[in-house]
C-alpha cells in the first residue's frame, strides 16, 4: 500500500499574541509544529503501513524551514520525504496549494493519501478535498476510524458529520482527511530522529516540478488578502463574585433579561 | 479552458454520453463527438472517462468577463426532513449583498422530497429557488452534489455562492471550487460588497488572533463558507413571492464513487447541535463526574439550549464529539454562551468568542475565560448553577 501524507509547518497559535499598537501579528519566539491534524494523518498512515505493508511517503510545500517537519515525520516513521520549496510557491492560496501539490503527486504512484482535517493557522480544511478534484479521486473528510478491506482494494471509513458519524466505502485510491479521535500520534524516538536524516529527502522547485508558473504561488491564487486587523475587543465585562450564589445569579438573571439574551 | 478531446485515446465506451447534463457529446460512429457551444466544461466526461481520452484545460476567468455574472446564491443544506438553520441565516444576508448589487437571491436545495422548503426560503428572501430532486441526492455524497452544483453554476453565471460552513458545507464547496478552478474562502464571519462590487470576505485566522479580509478580484463566481450562527435568519415575509424552478440533472451511481453504508446518531436526549443552537451550556473539567452533567443538561433543556463541552470533558466520553466546543471540535457563535468550570484555553476560546454574550462560572478568578466573557461569576458551580436554575425558571414560569 503507497501512502501519501500531506504535511503543513504551522505556528503554535496558541503562543502567537498580537501586538495592539501595530495591529500585527508577533511571530517572534512562537513555536512552528506539525500541524495537529497531521500528526494523525502521519500516525494513521504509519499504522496501515505496519497492518499491510507498504511506503509512506511525506510531502509539504513551504519554505526551506518547513523541512522540519518533514523530518520529524520520518522520525515518526514514514520512509520518504518530498518538499516543494521555491520561492514561486509563495503566496499560495488554498486553491493554488493544492494544484501545486497535486502535480506532483499526480506523478506519484499511490493507493491512498490521508491529510488532515484542516491546518491550525488558516483553520480552511479545503486543502484535501482540492488536491483530491486536482486528481479526480473520491474523498471522505473527517475520518475517526479507517480500515482496508481484506483484498488491499477498498477503504471504509468512520466520518464524522454533524450529527454523529456515518460509516462511508470507497474503492481506492481515496484521499481521507483526520479528525481527532482516529489515533494517539506516537513521539519520535532518538533511533527514529537518527533514521530519519539517512531516508530519502527530495527537494523540488518550480523547475523540477514543470508546471507554468503562472499556475502556481500568488500568480494561480484566486484569492488575495487586502487587509489584515485585530479582532474586535470585547469591553470589559462584569466579573462579580459568588460567595452568595443568589445574589449572584439575581445580578446575572437580571443582565441576561435586560440584554434580551434569552 | 479549452476542452481536448484524443479520439485515438478513445475506445467509444460511450459513458461520457450518459453523464453530459448539456447534450453536449453525441455518439458518432464508433466513437464521440462534442458539441462545443453547448459544453460548460464542468468535466463530468472527463472524470468518467477510462481512456483518458477528454482532457479539460482550465485557465483563470478573463476579467472583463466578470459583467456576465450576477446574482447571490446560496446552497440551502438540508438534514433530514428540515432545512440547516444556516440555510435561512445565509437566505437573509445574501439579500443584503443582493440590494447592494441590484441583482437577485437564489437558493439552491439539493436532495430527495425537499421542494416543501422552496417557500420558506422564498420567505425568508430568496426571489429564486431551483430544486434538484432525485433519489442519488438522498443521503450527502461528495460527487453527486459536486455535480449538481457545478451543473447549475456552469450555465447560469452567477456572482456569488455561499455555502455555510458545515461538515458537508465545507466537504462540498472545495471540490466545487477546484473543479471550476475558483478561490473559496473558509468560515468568514462577515460579509459585504465594496465600491468596486467585490465580495469582501472578513475571517479569522490564527486561533482568532486576527482577522483578515479576503476578495477574489478576477474570477467568478466568488465563493465562500459561512459560520452558522453568525448573521441572524430574519423573520419570515408571507407576502413575498417567488419563482420554483425544477432542475433534472442526472446523475448516474458510476459517478458517485462513496457509499454510505450506514448513519450514526450521536445525538443523545434530544440533545441539539452546538453549532445551530441559540444557547449553549457547555462544561468543563470543573464538572468533575458525569453525573455532574446531570445539572447543565437541565438549564440546557429549561432554555432549548445544546449541551456542550470542553475537550478534556469529551476526550473522556462524558459527551459525544460533536458536542465539542473549541479548535478540534465545533466553531459555535450562540445569542448565549454559558461556560461552567471550564478555564478558556485559547483552543476553547478560538471556537466560542464570538458568541453574542458569554457567561463564565469558574472559582478560579484567574481563570482567563474572564478576559472574554460579558459576566462573570468568581464561584463554586455546584453552588451557583442550581440557584441559576430556580432564578430562571421563576422568569420562565412569568413570562
Ligand atoms: C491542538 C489542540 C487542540 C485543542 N482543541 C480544543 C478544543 O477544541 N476544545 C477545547 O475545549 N480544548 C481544546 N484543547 C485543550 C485546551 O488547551 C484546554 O486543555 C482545555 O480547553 C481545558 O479544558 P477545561 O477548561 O475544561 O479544563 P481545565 O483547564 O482543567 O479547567 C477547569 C476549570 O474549572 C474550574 N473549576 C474546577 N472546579 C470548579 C467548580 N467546582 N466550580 C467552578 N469552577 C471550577 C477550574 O478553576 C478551571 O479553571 C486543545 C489543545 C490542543 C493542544
Ligand atoms: N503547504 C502545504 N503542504 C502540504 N500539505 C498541506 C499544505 N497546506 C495544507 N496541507 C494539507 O491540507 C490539510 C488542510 O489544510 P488547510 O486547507 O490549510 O486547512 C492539512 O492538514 C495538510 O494535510
Amino acid at each position: 500500500m503507497k501512502i501519501v501524507v500531506p504535511v503543513k509547518q504551522v505556528p503554535e497559535v496558541s503562543e502567537v499574541r498580537m501586538n495592539e499598537e501595530t495591529g500585527t501579528l508577533i511571530r517572534d519566539g512562537v513555536p512552528s509544529i506539525l500541524n495537529p491534524f497531521d500528526e494523525l494523518a502521519v500516525e494513521a498512515a504509519i499504522q496501515l503501513k505496519e497492518a499491510h505493508g507498504g511506503e509512506v511517503t511525506v510531502i509539504t510545500m513551504g519554505p526551506p524551514q518547513a523541512k522540519d517537519v518533514l523530518l520529524k515525520a520520518l522520525a515518526m516513521g514514514a520512509d520518504n520525504a518530498v518538499h516543494l520549496t521555491d520561492i514561486g510557491f509563495s503566496g499560495a492560496d488554498t486553491l493554488a496549494t493544492a494544484f501545486t501539490l497535486s502535480e506532483y503527486i499526480r506523478k506519484m504512484e499511490f493507493d491512498l493519501i490521508i491529510c488532515g482535517k484542516q491546518a491550525i493557522d488558516g483553520d480552511t480544511a479545503q486543502v484535501g478535498p482540492e488536491i483530491a478534484e486536482f486528481l479526480s479521486i473520491p474523498q471522505i473528510c473527517y475520518v475517526r476510524k479507517i480500515e482496508i478491506s481484506e483484498d488491499g482494494k477498498h477503504v471504509t471509513a468512520h466520518r464524522e458529520t454533524d450529527e454523529g458519524y456515518e460509516v462511508v466505502k470507497a474503492k481506492l485510491p481515496v484521499l481521507l482527511t483526520a479528525t481527532k479521535g482516529l489515533n494517539e500520534p506516537r513521539l519520535p524516538n532518538i533511533m527514529g530522529i537518527m533514521k530519519a536524516k539517512k531516508k530519502p529527502f527530495e527537494e523540488v522547485t518550480v523547475e523540477i516540478l514543470g508546471t507554468d508558473p503562472d499556475l502556481l504561488g500568488l500568480a494561480g491564487s484566486p484569492t488575495q488578502v487586502r487587509k489584515v486587523f485585530p479582532p474586535e475587543k470585547k469591553e470589559g465585562g462584569i466579573v462579580i463574585d459568588g460567595d452568595d450564589p443568589a445574589a449572584a445569579v439575581k445580578q446575572l438573571v437580571e443582565f441576561l433579561t435586560k440584554k434580551g439574551a434569552f | 479552458m479549452t476542452l481536448k478531446f484524443d479520439i485515438d485515446a478513445c475506445t467509444g465506451c460511450m459513458l461520457c454520453i450518459k453523464v453530459c447534463n448539456f447534450d453536449a457529446i453525441e455518439k458518432d460512429g464508433d466513437k464521440v463527438k462534442f458539441d462545443l457551444h453547448k459544453c460548460v466544461l464542468c468535466g463530468s466526461c472527463e472524470e468518467v472517462c477510462k481512456d483518458d481520452a477528454i482532457k479539460i484545460e482550465r485557465k483563470p476567468i478573463d476579467k472583463s468577463k466578470l459583467a456576465d455574472y450576477k446574482d447571490v446564491w446560496v446552497f440551502c443544506e438540508t438534514v433530514g426532513d428540515r432545512l440547516r438553520s444556516v440555510a435561512l441565516e445565509l437566505v437573509t444576508k445574501g439579500r443584503e449583498l443582493a440590494i447592494d448589487l441590484g441583482e437577485e437571491v437564489v437558493a439552491v436545495i439539493i436532495g430527495q422530497d425537499i421542494e416543501k422548503h422552496a417557500q420558506t426560503l422564498i420567505q425568508h428572501g430568496a426571489d429564486k429557488v431551483l430544486v434538484v430532486d432525485g433519489k442519488i441526492f438522498a443521503d450527502y455524497t461528495t460527487d453527486a452534489y459536486t455535480i449538481a452544483m457545478t451543473s447549475l453554476i456552469a450555465p447560469r453565471k452567477p456572482s456569488v455562492v455561499l455555502f455555510g460552513a458545515t461538515g458537508n458545507g465545507r466537504d462540498l464547496a472545495p471540490r466545487v471550487a477546484a473543479r471550476m478552478g475558483l478561490g473559496l474562502t473558509a468560515d468568514c464571519t462577515g460579509l459585504s460588497i465594496d465600491d468596486e462590487r467585490q465580495l469582501i470576505q472578513t475571517r479569522p485566522a490564527f486561533g482568532g488572533n486576527i482577522m483578515a479580509e479576503i476578495y477574489t478580484a478576477t474570477t467568478r463566481p466568488q465563493m465562500a463558507t459561512v459560520r452558522p450562527n453568525v448573521f441572524k435568519p430574519g423573520e419570515p415575509d408571507t407576502s413575498r413571492t417567488g419563482d420554483v424552478e425544477k432542475v433534472d440533472i442526472e446523475v448516474s451511481p458510476l459517478q458517485v464513487r462513496t457509499r454510505v453504508l450506514e448513519k450514526v446518531s450521536e445525538m443523545v436526549d434530544g440533545m441539539i447541535s452546538v453549532e445551530e443552537a441559540d444557547i449553549v451550556v457547555c462544561s468543563g473539567r470543573g464538572i468533575k463526574d458525569p453525573a455532574n452533567l446531570a445539572l447543565p443538561k437541565e438549564l440546557a433543556s429549561l432554555l432549548d439550549a445544546a449541551v456542550g463541552g470542553s475537550r478534556p470533558i469529551v476526550d473522556l466520553g462524558w459527551l459525544p464529539p460533536a458536542q465539542q466546543v473549541g479548535q478540534s471540535g465545533r466553531t459555535v457563535c450562540p445569542k448565549l454562551y454559558f461556560a461552567l468550570g471550564i478555564s478558556g484555553q485559547i483552543q476553547h476560546i478560538s471556537g466560542m468568542s464570538s458568541s453574542d454574550f458569554i457567561v463564565a462560572i469558574n472559582k478560579d478568578p484567574e481563570a482567563p475565560i474572564f478576559s472574554v466573557s460579558d459576566f462573570g461569576i468568581v464561584g463554586d458551580i455546584f453552588t451557583v448553577l442550581p440557584e441559576l436554575i430556580s432564578e430562571i425558571k421563576k422568569v420562565l414560569d412569568a413570562r
